[in-house]
């Protein structure tokens, strides 16, 4: 944002080109964008617009039928150790004898041989990343008791304590209440800008997100759009994207997208006198 | 005092070498199935195991025949089955629980069959009795060092899967995205269940089996938030449980019926029950209480 282009960070990744069949149809079309160091890029998309297939990608879970991802300047590799993941719908059983720091410890060293005894190192790691989430205050409870945004910190923490480059979370603010959505995204901003960590999170609805992120990429039909809000989030881009015309409406500071409206809705809404939130929203 | 140790403990149950066989085999199986179990429940694999277990009786029917220990037929059968289920192996719960089930139903077809045998091949006609609900007295001194290995096997198999069997038992995704081969996981740990399930079967039978691998570790997760100590507070109800059995069962000889004595398993899966409720109504009282104090915490700082 201050620097001059030769001082520019290298891309913690760089997705070029990609192309997913699965089952003979097209689910990812020709998909680029790059994410940077310390950036908070969000991926929004409705449900089966192809986040996840993304992800899984980007994972090295699925190969991609046409072009590439670097992922710190190299060619994408299962179980990477510089990418963080926190995958969908986790459920955390109320039985399950884990307190919060055990699941940010599992982090570390839960793809391990042995029993593991803790060293001091590895206790004050964890430490760091409880606080890192603000999850210092219930370190000690059994995880599945915990609140879903508690829950989903305690799953940023697990992700974040391997020292990842990248920060890759599925839907993390689905099933959340408004407060703990606030929290959550609160917290995935900070992580990106003081630990220059690159955080990509996928969500179907963008506005909880626009206090924090840098920028985003619009996934609908399998093609993508990416950059800064006002450069994406705009009718005639996302009318290409969907294939069809489609509105943005900005209400109170958020950004509403209408597909399938008519094209002289907001010239008739004009004519009515009447807000074009209003329209939408009826 | 010797008066009422003696009203306890029965004549001559010190000097038994019987009992020496039952308390020691019975104590090193709790412990396996204490560290086996805790994964039992946490994976949500009671019916695995017990299905794991009933299905041993057609291993063991086949061994009384054979004439060999009845352990390794609960074993081979055990772990035969696991791998069936593995095979036919959907990792969707509900048709994994079919899987289960089918499997279990052959195999039980086949031990009624060999069970059937057994009672016309021999003069025993204890066979079924011997083989479904199993005794703690049939262990002899001679099976210990093999129970010592299999347990050994059973319980180097946990503890070298521990973080692996803990972060895919919270969560597969989570597991598979650490980079935790959770299919091998699973695979190994079905091993280890055949085993713990096994020794159990050769203990109190193939029928009860599951009461020990899933009885203390569900009473120790009531106790406790932390997977190892779990693992001890299982073990240790396990022992208690067991050697509470074979007190119970030797004293018995003096109850009604006279001089029959009563079956030991039905003791220790008795024992395992009581301490299932026991833990519950421990972690009811620890909970109110824990509300209470933090009710006058809040009161004392409202207060103040």
């Amino acid at each position: 944002m201050n620097a001059s282009p030769a001082a520019l960070p290298e891309a913690v990744l760089g997705v070029d080109g990609v192309s997913v069949w699965l089952s003979g149809r097209e689910v990812l079309h020709d998909v680029s964008f790059t994410v940077h160091a310390g950036e908070f890029t969000a991926l929004i998309g409705a449900n089966g617009s192809g986040k996840t297939t993304l992800f899984r990608v980007i994972l090295g879970l699925l190969a991609p039928g046409a072009g590439s991802v670097l992922i710190g300047g190299r060619p994408r590799a299962r179980r990477n150790p510089m990418i963080g993941y926190v995958p969908q719908k986790v459920f955390l059983d109320p039985d399950m004898p884990l307190r919060a720091r055990d699941v940010v410890a599992l982090g570390l060293d839960g793809h391990r041989l042995g029993v593991g005894f803790g060293s001091r190192r590895r206790r004050e790691l964890v430490e760091e990343m409880l606080d890192a989430v603000d999850a210092g205050r219930f370190a000690d409870s059994r995880v599945g008791y915990l609140s879903g945004g508690e829950q989903q910190r305690v799953l940023i923490a697990h992700a974040l304590v391997g020292r990842p480059r990248m920060l890759l979370l599925d839907e993390p603010l689905a099933n959340l209440d408004i407060g703990a959505e606030r929290e959550v995204v609160e917290v995935l901003g900070r992580v990106a800008r003081e630990q220059g960590i690159a955080v990509l999170i996928s969500a179907h609805d963008m506005n909880p997100l626009l206090p924090y992120m840098d920028g985003l990429v619009y996934l609908a039909s399998g093609r993508a759009a990416s950059g800064t809000v006002e450069e994406v989030v705009r009718p005639e881009v996302l009318s290409r994207l969907y294939g069809q015309h489609v509105d943005v409406l900005r209400v109170h500071d958020r950004i509403l997208v209408v597909a399938g409206a008519d094209e002289r809705l907001p010239a008739l809404a004009k004519q009515a006198g009447l807000e074009p939130g209003a329209v939408a929203l009826r | 005092m010797s008066a009422s140790l003696g009203a306890i403990f029965g004549p001559g149950f010190f000097g038994s070498a019987p009992v020496h066989a039952a308390l020691a085999g019975g104590a090193i199986v709790a412990v396996v199935t204490g560290a086996v179990g805790l994964f039992t429940v946490l994976r949500s694999q009671a019916f695995a195991g017990h299905a794991l277990g009933e299905v041993g009786a057609t291993g063991g029917a086949v061994a009384l025949l054979a004439g060999t220990s009845p352990l390794y037929g609960y074993l081979g059968i055990a772990i035969a089955a696991g791998a069936v289920i593995e095979l036919l192996g959907v990792q969707r719960p509900r048709a994994r629980d079919l899987a289960t089930g089918l499997v279990l139903g052959a195999g039980l077809g086949l031990a009624a069959l060999f069970l059937y045998l057994d009672t016309t091949a021999s003069s025993t006609t204890g066979a079924p009795v011997t083989v479904l609900f199993g005794s703690l007295f049939a262990v002899s001194q001679s099976m210990l060092p093999e129970i010592v290995v299999l347990s050994a096997v059973s319980l180097a198999i946990v503890v070298a899967c521990y973080r692996m069997l803990l972060l895919s038992s919270l969560s597969a995704d989570l597991a598979a995205a650490r980079g935790v081969p959770v299919r091998v996981i699973g695979v190994a740990y079905l091993v280890a269940l055949a085993v713990a399930v096994s020794l159990a079967a050769a203990t109190i039978g193939a029928v009860l089996a599951t009461a020990l691998v899933i009885g203390p570790p569900a009473s120790a997760l009531r106790l406790t938030k932390r997977p190892g100590l779990a693992v001890l507070v299982a073990s240790v109800i396990g022992i208690v449980a067991v050697w509470l059995g074979v007190l119970l069962a030797y004293d018995s000889f003096y109850w009604p019926p006279a001089g029959t004595g009563w079956p030991v398993s039905f003791f220790v899966v008795a024992d395992v029950f009581a301490f299932y409720l026991l833990s519950g109504a421990v972690a009811r009282l620890r909970q109110s209480a824990r509300r209470q104090r933090r009710a006058r915490e809040v009161a004392d700082v409202a207060g103040g």
